[in-house]
């Protein structure tokens, strides 16, 4: 569905709607003043959804809609085991809800501080993925922007059921071909500046800050990474860096068209220790050939002065391929029409946006 | 009979009924309102059954310290207040 969004923010859920002069409007807010971490949209022509939200003094909560977000009620949120005593690493803790997909019937929710979730009853019930939380390699994973390690990014495979790779900041990219059953790294490739020498290709190390799986062609996989940008042509079992970048190959966001996994869009920032656009100018880079080359997209975009970030679920991409959207963690969205070309701005005065979501 | 309080601000989320109670001790008496409305429980304990990071609890208007065990003596008249503490925003 392309003539629907959504925008999980700071301060509550925007349902976003496109009438017929093309202008995204606000249609609707739900939990408003409450901080939504993610959201999943409407599932497969349902009016099924998923909102997480992460109450600063209550604790994460999980509400569903029946009605597309006309009305909700709170579910079960995921919860972790008994922690056994002395148990090493973060505390079992439900710290935030990451990331949410589905997939045949059943959710998925990953979550700070490192447990992936599976709900097979809509949300009623949620089992931690044990053999993911128990591999001995998470001890090492540590966090990135965060107290703690997260899952942000659940990558089904639109063709093959039990298949997926979730990537972890930090803690690399892990891959389960058997419905969550048992777990390997992969995220061989990449390289971490922030580690020293001797570390920096440990695959258990890396910040993918993000990472999208094209629905068309499920081999190819983005990653926007702490230290650049990363392809994959082979299922994550490798991972090409992508030189040449314009402007910055520092950032969080990355969208990879759903029809043509050679056509990705990112969102620069200056760099690691200094995160606002470079020389006030914000820009979205594009590729169209998989990576050999770069157009830098300006029009429509403030291009001075500007500070905004888009954080690492702040682009998406709809089904079509054109229609985009770009928000910021100081709470201006742009949306694009033509796959980036222009750009007009929906809002300058939203929360600060965790969250785009098309459907 | 200790009385279990809870702030208004819960309300926006969850019921809370104020709770009489014969518990001795503050978790058996958190335990005792949990008993009246189960959801309650996930918006004052985390995951491991502590008091949540932003949740803090008064007896007889004493911040309570003990956020792991909840082990605080109630008297009968004892009153008990659970409040957001500002720290969570």
């Amino acid at each position: 569905m392309n003539d629907r969004a959504w925008v999980a923010t700071r301060k509550g859920l925007l349902e976003l709607r496109r009438g017929g002069s093309a202008a995204w409007e606000i249609a609707r807010a739900s939990f408003l003043g409450e901080p939504v971490s993610m959201l999943l949209p409407p599932i497969g022509g349902t009016g099924r959804m998923f909102a997480a939200l992460n109450l600063g003094h209550f604790g994460v909560k999980v509400h569903v809609s029946d009605d597309c977000g006309a009305t909700w009620n709170e579910v079960a949120a995921p919860a972790y085991p008994q922690q056994p005593e002395n148990a090493p690493g973060p505390a079992w803790k439900l710290v935030q809800i990451w990331s949410l997909a589905e997939a045949r019937g059943t959710i998925w929710a990953g979550t700070l501080p490192g447990g992936l979730f599976r709900s097979h009853d809509g949300g009623a019930s949620w089992q931690l993925v044990e053999s993911l939380w128990n591999r001995p390699e998470r001890l090492e994973w540590f966090g990135g922007g965060y107290d703690v390690p997260g899952i942000h990014s659940i990558c089904t495979h639109p063709q093959r059921a039990g298949e997926m790779l979730v990537g972890v900041s930090c803690g690399g990219a892990w891959h389960s071909a058997d419905d969550g059953a048992s777990w390997t790294s992969r995220a061989k490739g990449m390289r971490a500046q922030y580690m020293p020498p001797e570390q920096a290709e440990n695959a258990n190390t890396q910040d993918p800050h993000a990472i999208v799986r094209c629905a068309a062609g499920p081999d190819r996989l983005w990653c926007q990474h702490h230290n650049g940008i990363w392809r994959s042509d082979d299922n994550a079992a490798s991972w090409q860096q992508v030189s040449g970048v314009p402007v910055s190959d520092f950032g969080f966001a990355v969208a990879v068209d759903p029809r043509d996994g050679d056509r990705a869009w990112f969102v620069p920032a200056i760099a690691d220790e200094r995160r606002v656009p470079k020389d006030g100018a914000f820009v979205v880079n594009r590729t169209r050939d998989g990576g050999k080359s770069f157009e830098t997209l300006r029009e429509g975009l403030p291009q001075s002065q500007c500070y905004d970030l888009a954080y690492r679920h702040g682009l998406a991409v709809a089904d079509d391929g054109k229609s985009l959207l770009v928000g910021s963690t100081t709470g201006s969205l742009w949306a694009s029409h033509d796959a980036g070309e222009r750009w007009s701005v929906v809002s300058n005065h939203m929360p600060p946006i965790f969250a785009l979501r098309f459907g | 009979m200790a009385v279990v309080h809870f702030t208004p601000q819960l309300r926006r989320f969850v019921a809370t009924p104020e709770v009489q109670t014969s518990a001795a001790t503050l978790r058996a008496a958190l335990e005792a309102a949990f008993e009246t409305n189960p959801r309650l429980r996930g918006y004052v304990l985390d995951d491991q059954g502590h008091l949540r990071a932003n949740v803090v609890v008064f007896v007889d208007g004493r911040r309570s310290g003990d956020r792991v065990r909840l082990a605080d003596r109630l008297e009968p008249a004892s009153r008990v207040f659970v409040m957001q503490a500002l720290s969570g925003g």
